[in-house]
């Protein structure tokens, strides 16, 4: 096996036995990315230098005993999440020249175990789509077949991980833009609760329900992640004081203790693939089989997610584009006014979708309209989490599948913006509520795509998603 | 829920976007589709409902506000990250004027 191929615990294992270094891990990473970056495109910066300068410190750092669990491991960061003295552009050439002088804070719990930064991974500019398309830097392609999207918004992380040119990413997820891409390049991505993970340092998409995860290869690494990641943080007062439990000691689980609830909306909407409904089917039959007991649920408002999200974000998101204005940071544009300096600076700066949401938003927020879109739409998001509070008190979990359907050829669905919005309708109703969401992967359909298989559980219940996402793993 | 080529200027005038005539003929055809779309929310009885507007239940978090120093290094960064400058201020255009 190759070291760029190796879990987190995989290379945790062979740094600590001596077996190689870290100097060696991150130059096979960096080997892979420039072998496979022009292909695939799933790196925006790639930092070689100060890579191999970190892994270096944390080989010095291993030697002298004080190896962590993420010392000396090679990872990848979302590029609309800001890293010290790195480029953070957000795939925006609005940001193209930005490079922020302060690390987000989940990436500083992280770089602070002596884990090394080996690059920025593209996305969908500051988050917006579910293909990797609207970047302004170029679509990603998806590793098993290079014709297909990769997923998005975080489909550099996603692709990144898969093609293992890092061992896990750190990337965002507002309305699926984690599962959902993982769920098509065959990883595992996290969302976690709104309010668990600290969002200083990462460019706000829809406040109320951005959040921050991991993306990786197996749940355990996850586990880890979403353990070191978590937490309180006084920069960022939506963050809950809740104690953060050790996920990775409890990964075990007597699957005859699980209830799951199987929500029959996810599995007929129209657009479902057939193998991908099959294939989720198959791995609850089996979870039945080890002992767990399985009850049809039904969450009755799931169809009204899109169209409530497809509100609230733009709204939100329209509001906190506002801020990019090219004054302060980033890319001006010329202008004989104040106004044209700013129009200019957003026109050349952002992408269609970008321009397009923001166009939504401030149309659902000016005069007149704020009860019928906006007012409307947060009430019908009280009814989607009365929807899951209903279920879960009589289930442990949720399973559906992530995406209704596979990876689809790039340029498919890109003149077609509602197409690509519905994409996200089995992970949208999820962030609404703010519960977490775990994508495992749960194998490929006869066209060697990867098929994704969704875990919902209440909030702050994440322990839960990595019991049963570990269980899932262990079947197969 | 159609909406016009004019709607579209204004709330791109609104948003200080700048948007070229084959734009926003696109944005007037795409936003009434999707508003179409989202008009579905129509059809959900919400009366007495709640507005959700977070989810964590927090309430009045608050922090002392205090003046804190702001690192040398970090503020050099920041101030050589801006477009246009002079000495250490941020320079921008006049809001009140052309020139």
């Amino acid at each position: 096996m190759k070291l760029n191929e190796l879990t987190i615990q995989q290379a945790y294992d062979g740094l600590k036995a001596g077996d190689f270094t870290s100097v060696a891990l991150t130059q096979a990473c960096l080997d892979r990315i420039q072998k496979r970056n022009k292909t695939l495109n799933a790196f925006i910066s790639v930092c070689g230098e100060s890579a191999l300068r970190e892994a270096k410190e944390a080989d010095a750092m291993i030697a002298a005993g004080k190896q962590q669990p993420l010392t000396g491991i090679p990872f990848a960061v979302k590029d609309a999440i800001c890293t010290k003295d790195v480029r953070s552009t957000g795939a925006g050439k609005i940001l193209d020249t930005y490079v922020p002088p302060f690390d987000a804070t989940v990436v500083a719990r992280i770089r602070a175990q002596g884990a090394v930064l080996i690059g920025k991974n593209n996305c969908d500019t500051f988050g917006h789509g579910a293909s990797n398309e609207n970047s302004m830097y170029g679509p990603v392609s998806n590793p098993h077949d290079e014709t297909k999207v990769a997923g998005g918004s975080s489909g550099g992380s996603a692709a990144a991980v898969a093609d293992h040119q890092c061992l896990f990413s750190i990337a965002e997820d507002t309305g699926g833009s984690i599962r959902f891409p993982a769920a098509l390049c065959g990883i595992v991505g996290l969302r976690p609760s709104y309010g668990r993970n600290s969002r200083y340092g990462i460019m706000p998409m829809a406040s109320s329900l951005d959040t921050v995860g991991p993306m990786a290869k197996t749940v355990g690494d996850i586990a880890l992640l979403a353990e070191i990641m978590a937490g309180q943080d006084p920069k960022d007062l939506t963050t809950v004081p809740d104690s953060v439990p050790a996920y990775r000691d409890k990964l075990k689980m007597d699957v005859s203790d699980l209830t799951v609830g199987v929500p029959k909306e996810y599995f007929e909407v129209d657009a479902m693939d057939a193998e991908t409904k099959a294939m989720v089917e198959s791995k609850i039959a089996a979870l039945e089989d080890a002992g767990a007991t399985i009850v049809p649920v039904s969450l009755p408002h799931t169809k009204y997610a899109i169209p409530t999200y497809y509100i609230i974000v733009p709204s939100e998101d329209s509001s906190n584009m506002g801020r990019l204005d090219g004054m302060r940071y980033g890319v001006q544009e010329q202008g004989n006014s104040l106004k044209e300096v700013y129009a200019n600076s957003r026109e050349h700066g952002f992408p269609a979708e970008v321009k397009r949401r923001i166009m939504i938003g401030t149309y659902a927020l000016s005069s007149g309209y704020y009860d019928a879109y906006y007012r409307k739409a947060q009430k019908v998001r009280t009814l989607i989490m009365q929807d899951f509070q209903k279920v879960f008190a009589e289930v442990d979990v949720l399973i559906t599948p992530t995406a209704p359907y596979p990876a689809w050829d790039i340029g498919e669905k890109v003149h077609d913006p509602l197409a690509m919005y519905l994409a996200d309708m089995l992970v949208g109703p999820a962030a609404l509520a703010g519960i977490p969401g775990l994508s495992v992967p749960v194998g490929t359909t006869k066209a060697g795509l990867p098929i994704g298989l969704q875990i919902m559980a209440p909030r702050l219940a994440e322990m839960q998603l990595f019991q049963v996402g570990h269980a899932i793993e262990s079947l197969q | 829920m159609k909406v016009s080529v004019q709607e579209v200027e204004n709330i791109a005038e609104l948003a200080h976007l700048s948007l070229t005539a084959e734009e926003t003929k696109q944005y007037a055809e795409q936003l009434s589709v999707i508003l179409e779309y989202i008009s579905m929310l129509n059809e959900v009885d919400t009366e007495g409902v709640e507005e959700t507007c977070q989810v964590t239940g927090l309430m009045n978090v608050t922090r002392e506000d205090e003046v804190a120093a702001c690192d040398p290094e970090m503020r050099e960064k920041l101030i050589a990250a801006f477009p246009d400058k002079v000495g250490n201020l941020l320079k921008v255009r006049g809001v009140f004027q052309t020139y």
